[in-house]
């Protein structure tokens, strides 16, 4: 089976290549989508066949090279697959998450003028982020990383007549360059810091197996580690580079779905997870990634509280989830990292492509009723879960699965998580009540969103409130089996308190993934600590006082926009100022405006008008200037007069003769 | 008597003569006179010289030299033809407009 490896990114590559090339002519959506969509679903099927294999397989780590990309002297990189538990749980999200945010978009994107470049685009996506998780060497996944940051760009600027929007195309791709300079230093360090040591490779295993000729705890392994987290933190929009992430909801829906909620952003992640060797090396780097995931995780989380942008809640909840999953890595807590990752692809996927949905709906009935209201601030809405039912469902069960309610997904994976940061050996109890407090913001903003967008009166205009529809069945399909998944994915990693409850029930995932993080773990110590290993009481205690915080921040969410809808504007008018700040983001991005961006566009003018045009175009047009004039000079010597040339002649002759004469 | 050196000098002579008139003329057909003067005063040092070292090879060189001047005569001609219809002159300095 794993001889089919390269089919899997090869499918989007020919949908992308097919879309891209005939898709304008076609101008038929249904074969667009279709095509766009079944190659996608073709990768997944193939995923599955492989993902099945590799779970009844003993041996679990495969390579498979397509073709030699280039050979320098010992140095041989290749085109290569790296097929082990992360990259199959890796290509099983993404294709099949994928699957079903192409089926979403046939109906969302319908009717749009760009139709069949979308569809390009999120093929070229797909293939771009298959090559990042299946590559086997780090430059293969560079390539795959740079091309989920083009399509991200190109996607985020879909609507390239919009300015906003543009914006933030340029945004992001300006904000993933500094990661990737990051990336891109980690990696050359790497490289010659073991070519050093007479290992000349690229190779993701032979890194692994070599990792130990560099010093653990040493400047070079923290250095590579540190910068390779500078890349993260760009891709995946941890601080300080998040910035972009909030501002790359202006594409369309379903991208924000897949690309910035589901896969893409979780790149980093997955980096981490790969170099686990690595990372496990270097605890000062650990530490820093813990620090930096909890500060994300409930820094962004503050800011989802005030925002009334349905997607931009969603975006800033995203920013926070993705911190749980780096404080996972910095705690040594890889699987449970990787775990979150997955429930919150499913849940963060089913929200997202729900609030398309209903932004979908608001958009219909303000184009029927001729209006031109904002159909994705909350504040228009209320009262929709009896004109969408089945977007209000799955939404509700994806916001319960993100609040970390007990047996839905998210509570799995964020407890686990809070237990490595509680109990772990890397682990500290600040990290772990700073993630516990940004859970109960997470469940106080999801349920805020939920309350004011499905509960209550409905706040629509009057003129389009009979006129929102619920969204035809290529969206809400996609919505009711990621709602299935955000309910029950969850069990596939069940924590071993829990699991012992259930008659000895397995943490499968954990299992699953053991091959590819053990050694690390068992190298380094990453552990939870052995005095709380065994204590099941202190697990549940924990456990229980998430759920507590959790709760809490539903009810709180009730009280304010439900049970007493007047208190949110008291509480704004009490502390004006707090609110304020909040509701601006903290004013980051005017900081990074007056710190960073104006400090460099003045470099940059002061390279234009003072280097550039001065002293560069100063050179060249001098010497243009000096060549004018002396052909200015020497024109005159062309008198054109017949007499001048044939003068001219003689006196040469003379003068030679006159040489051999007498000279 | 007449020595070779006669004959070198009134080569000289006429050749000095071509020079001047190829300098100072502006009528091309004189300009172009003046040359054939130059090339016979060469021809005529070739003739003397051939004579007096005894050695014919000046004497063919100058039917190459008459033959050239006779194709170079057409050509010039022609030349001067194909001006007049132009310019209505054939003043060498109205052919001018190859100047800046």
């Amino acid at each position: 089976m794993y001889d089919y490896l390269w089919l899997i990114p090869f499918f989007p590559l020919v949908g992308f290549v097919f879309n891209g090339l005939f898709g304008k002519k076609i101008r038929n959506e249904a074969v667009i989508g279709g095509i766009g969509t079944l190659m996608i679903f073709l990768s997944f099927l193939v995923s599955c066949g492989n993902f099945f294999t590799l779970l009844n397989d003993s041996e679990k780590v495969h390579q498979q090279v397509i073709a030699s990309w280039m050979s320098v002297g010992q140095l041989q990189i290749d085109w290569g697959f790296l097929f082990d538990p992360l990259s199959a749980l890796m290509i099983m999200v993404v294709t099949g998450v994928g699957t079903l945010i192409h089926l979403y978009s046939i109906g969302y994107m319908h009717g749009e003028t760009g139709f069949y470049r979308y569809f390009a685009y999120l093929n070229l996506f797909c293939f771009s982020m298959l090559m990042l998780v299946l590559g086997n060497n780090a430059l293969v996944m560079f390539v795959g990383w740079e091309g989920v940051g083009l399509c991200s760009y190109l996607l985020i600027g879909y609507y390239f007549d919009k300015k906003s929007a543009g914006d933030a195309a340029k945004k992001a791709f300006v904000v993933n360059r500094i990661g990737d300079f990051g990336f891109l230093c980690g990696l050359l360090v790497l490289f010659w810091s073991l070519g050093s040591k007479g290992v000349w490779t690229f190779n993701f295993v032979e890194i692994a197996e070599n990792a130990h000729l560099l010093q653990t705890g040493g400047v070079v392994v923290t250095v590579v580690t540190l910068a390779f987290f500078l890349g993260a933190t760009g891709k995946s929009a941890q601080i300080p580079l998040y910035t972009w992430l909030p501002d790359a909801m202006e594409g369309p829906t379903p991208v924000s779905a897949l690309i910035h909620a589901a896969t893409m952003v979780t790149a980093g992640v997955y980096m981490i997870a790969r170099l686990n060797g690595l990372f496990g090396m270097a605890p000062d780097t650990m530490m820093v990634i813990a620090v930096v995931g909890a500060t994300t995780a409930i820094f962004a989380a503050s800011i989802g509280l005030a925002q009334n942008d349905i997607k931009r809640v969603l975006a800033y909840s995203t920013v926070s989830q993705l911190g749980y999953m780096f404080l996972a890595m910095g705690v040594g807590a890889f699987s449970a990292g990787i775990f979150h990752l997955m429930t919150h692809a499913f849940f963060k996927a089913c929200l997202f492509l729900g609030s398309g949905s209903v932004i979908h709906g608001m958009h219909h009935a303000y184009h029927k009723a001729h209006l031109h209201d904002d159909p994705q601030d909350m504040r228009n809405m209320g009262g929709l879960r009896k004109k969408m039912p089945i977007t209000f469902i799955t939404f509700l069960v994806s916001t319960i699965a993100i609040s970390g309610l007990p047996f839905f997904s998210g509570f799995f994976s964020k407890d686990e998580i809070l237990w490595w940061a509680f109990a772990g050996e890397r682990g500290h109890w600040m990290l772990w009540l700073v993630g516990a407090i940004a859970a109960g913001m997470t469940a106080f903003y999801m349920f805020r969103l939920v309350f004011m967008t499905f509960f209550g009166e409905q706040k629509t205009d009057a003129r389009a409130k009979d006129h929102i529809p619920e969204s035809p069945l290529t969206i809400t399909l996609p919505l009711m089996i990621l709602g299935t998944l955000a309910v029950v994915g969850g069990f596939w990693g069940i924590p071993h308190a829990l699991g012992n409850i259930f008659g000895h029930m397995p943490n499968y995932l954990e299992n699953f993934l053991a091959p590819v993080f053990e050694h690390t773990q068992e190298l380094n110590g990453l552990e939870i600590k052995p005095e709380m290993a065994h204590s099941a009481a202190l697990e549940f205690g924990m456990m229980g006082v998430s759920v507590g915080i959790a709760v809490f921040g539903i009810f709180l969410a009730w009280v304010m926009y439900i049970k007493n809808p007047a208190l949110p504007g008291k509480f704004v008018a009490s502390f004006t100022g707090l609110w304020r700040v909040v509701y601006n983001k903290w004013f980051i991005d005017e900081l990074y405006a007056a710190v960073i961006v104006n400090n460099c566009k003045r470099i940059g003018t002061f390279l234009w008008k003072g280097i550039d045009v001065k002293i560069v175009d100063g050179i060249v047009n001098g010497t243009a200037w000096a060549v004018k004039g002396i052909g200015g000079g020497l024109r005159y010597t062309q008198s054109g007069f017949l007499h001048n040339y044939a003068m001219g002649m003689v006196v040469g002759v003379v003068v030679i003769v006159g040489y051999y004469i007498f000279g | 008597m007449i020595t070779v050196y006669h004959y070198m000098i009134l080569s000289a002579i006429i050749f000095s003569i071509g020079t001047f008139g190829v300098l100072t003329r502006k009528n091309a057909i004189v300009i172009f006179m003046c040359i054939e003067l130059m090339l016979n005063a060469v021809n005529l040092t070739f003739i003397a010289l051939s004579r007096h070292l005894q050695n014919m090879d000046g004497q063919i060189f100058v039917f190459f030299v008459m033959t050239v001047a006779a194709a170079e005569a057409a050509v010039g001609l022609a030349l001067m033809i194909a001006f007049y219809r132009n310019r209505e002159s054939i003043d060498t300095d109205d052919f001018n407009m190859l100047k800046w």
